[in-house]
């Protein structure tokens, strides 16, 4: 049944382009690059309960490490410039990351809210590099003796990488850091008491998120072909926060599922400006109060209760079913 | 083996201990009894780093416990749970107890992204063990189980198998047999001793549960408003003016 469905979804995820036009296939690049973001962000926010209203920051700084890479740098091929990107990004992190160890909920919000400022800033003040509000356009980056020039080779590319990642971020999840992880959100003395170094480990989030933020930026960079400081505005990073909350905080199924369905509703909304904050307002509530979880654990939900409502295919009483991930 | 020597506390003004001094000898059952608020789980928070106190020092196996942090003394082999209960709510019963296992297991970020084949053999051994803890406590049946919506005789016992996890040379429990029934509690006094007969832990306990503490115990030292009103084997305690006096001047039997 597991396996049906991941062999269908591959299927649709690598035939896409081949089925759709080539506006959906950029599109579907960007849901792609935002699930990145948003798993980065689930590692921060759903597993270790810290806050970041700062992520479009993360995103702008590999974004414009890459593009500055692919430019100055064009025999460096893409998947050594994307984890220069994501490594950049991270030795930032480990420098935020530290000095919010003191900060939580509501101040921890402000101070991240405050980074992606100060990114912004950063770009227009680095014009000499990043020529400011001009914008810098990047070329088609090339794999090899490949140029990624169209929209379908971008596409792959950021499937290939998002399936690493995402399958790096499962396997982290479910052995001896992502319980740790986890069990400082869920208790911090208890996590210290069982052996947890809590400040290593929060800060640990942190250098993982902005790392998964950071590839993602440079991936980005290259899906969009053209950055400036205000594509990284506050709202992007309140889109992030709102694709995790509705996807669902510590799911990395729900980082996916949340991303698509954030980057979508922004796509069709962006005739209506003006009505954005109100529709996107409305959702948050209504995913707060009647999905808690997010879409992950109300599709978990689901499926437990259809199970059980077969007789005979219903799970021994004693014996609940264990989510897909922790 | 844990040596306590004239700690001293105090939360704004209140001293809810003063001058505490206590020797808590390897393969020991020693009790920590007192009224309500006499400081008991207090010291239990200053042993395992999480208060710091205005005076004294605490030593375990030579180490100085106050200089290191809570994660360093539970590596050096102190275990504890806690009074209100302390699981991880949201992780399922057997990843408690892996949680428990940290110091023990190696595999970091890196190698865990990977799945390297010593990070998955790692792990199975590790779930292995978390397994047949789980049974011993009885709680075989629930290891799938969310923490959180388990029952809180069953949240004791998971505690407790989380912090055997770690596999200390000191447990420290506060209150086990709180919120147990009497069968339960039969259950864990066994335990508790087979625990430092098999095992050779040494365990520092509080609890209310007399029947309990006169039974298992070695010694037992009585707190009253955070000084240590009478030390000494549960006979000597149980027929002690001073700590008769203690317990019914606090009006609480327990
Ligand atoms: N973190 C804290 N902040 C302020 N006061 C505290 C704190 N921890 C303990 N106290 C106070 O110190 C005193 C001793 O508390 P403690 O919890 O050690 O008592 P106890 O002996 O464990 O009692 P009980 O049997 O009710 O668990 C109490 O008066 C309590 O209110
Ligand atoms: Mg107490």
């Amino acid at each position: 049944m597991r396996r049906a469905a991941l062999a269908t979804g591959a299927v649709v995820v690598l035939g896409l382009p081949w089925a759709v036009p080539r506006y959906f296939v950029f599109l579907a690049s960007l849901i792609v690059v935002n699930s990145i973001v948003a798993i980065g962000l689930n590692l921060l926010s759903g597993y270790t309960n810290q806050l970041s209203f700062g992520h479009a920051g993360f995103l702008a700084i590999g974004a414009y490490t890459g593009a500055l890479l692919t430019i100055h740098a064009p025999a460096l091929p893409v998947p050594a410039a994307l984890l220069v990107a994501g490594l950049v990004t991270a030795a930032v992190g480990l420098a935020l990351g530290i000095p919010c160890l003191r900060l939580e909920g509501l101040y921890l919000a402000m101070a991240t809210l405050a980074f992606g400022f100060v990114v912004v800033e950063a770009i227009l003040n680095l014009d000499w590099i990043t020529r400011g509000n001009d914008g810098l356009r990047v070329p088609a980056a090339r794999l090899g003796p490949i140029a990624l020039a169209t929209d379908t080779a971008r596409y792959y590319l950021t499937v290939a990488v998002a399936a690493l990642l995402i399958l790096a971020a499962l396997n982290i999840a479910r052995t001896r850091t992502g319980r740790a992880l986890l069990a400082v959100r869920e208790s911090e003395i208890a996590a210290q008491a069982s052996g947890v170094h809590l400040a290593a480990y929060k800060t640990l989030a942190f250098v993982l998120s902005a790392f998964y933020t950071g590839v993602a930026g440079g991936l980005f960079a290259l899906v969009v072909g053209f950055l400036s400081p205000d594509s990284f505005d506050v709202f992007l990073s309140v889109d992030f926060v709102a694709m995790i909350i509705v996807g669902g905080l510590g799911s990395v199924p729900g980082s996916v599922l949340g991303a698509a369905v954030i980057t979508t509703l922004n796509d069709s909304l962006a005739g209506f400006q003006n009505y954005r904050p109100l529709i996107f307002g409305a959702i948050l509530i209504a995913s707060m109060l009647f999905m808690p979880g997010g879409i992950a654990s109300a599709l978990r939900k689901l499926s437990v209760a259809g199970a059980a409502g077969y007789p005979g295919t219903a799970p021994p009483a004693a014996k609940p079913r264990q989510g897909d991930d922790p | 083996m844990l040596s306590v020597e004239d700690l001293s506390i105090s939360f704004g003004g209140l001293d809810a201990l003063s001058g505490l001094s206590l020797e808590v000898t390897e393969r020991e059952i020693f009790a920590l009894i007192g009224p309500n608020g006499a400081g008991k789980s207090t010291v239990f928070n200053v042993v395992t780093g999480l208060y710091r106190p205005s005076r004294g020092r605490v030593t375990f196996r030579g180490d100085d416990l106050l200089a290191l942090a809570p994660h360093e003394i539970a590596r050096r082999g102190v275990g504890r749970t806690f009074q209100n209960t302390e699981v991880f709510r949201q992780l399922t019963a057997i990843d408690n107890v892996l949680v428990g296992r940290h110091a023990h297991l190696r595999s970091g970020v890196l190698r865990g992204a990977f799945g390297l084949a010593s990070v998955r053999r790692e792990e199975a051994e590790a779930r292995e063990l978390a397994r047949r803890l789980l049974a011993r406590l009885g709680l075989a049946e629930v290891a799938d189980t969310e923490a959180g919506s388990l029952p809180l005789g069953y949240q004791k016992r998971l505690e407790l198998a989380r912090a055997l996890a770690a596999e200390p040379r000191l447990l420290l429990l506060d209150e086990p047999a709180g919120g147990l029934n009497p069968t339960e509690t039969q259950t864990l006094m066994k335990l508790i001793q087979r625990l430092r007969d098999e095992s050779g832990l040494t365990l520092l306990l509080v609890e209310h549960d007399m029947e309990l503490v006169m039974g298992i115990s070695d010694r037992v030292a009585v707190l009253d408003y955070g000084r240590k009103i009478a030390e000494g084997k549960p006979r000597e305690i149980a027929a002690d003016p001073a700590v008769v006096e203690a317990y019914l001047g606090s009006g609480d039997g327990a």
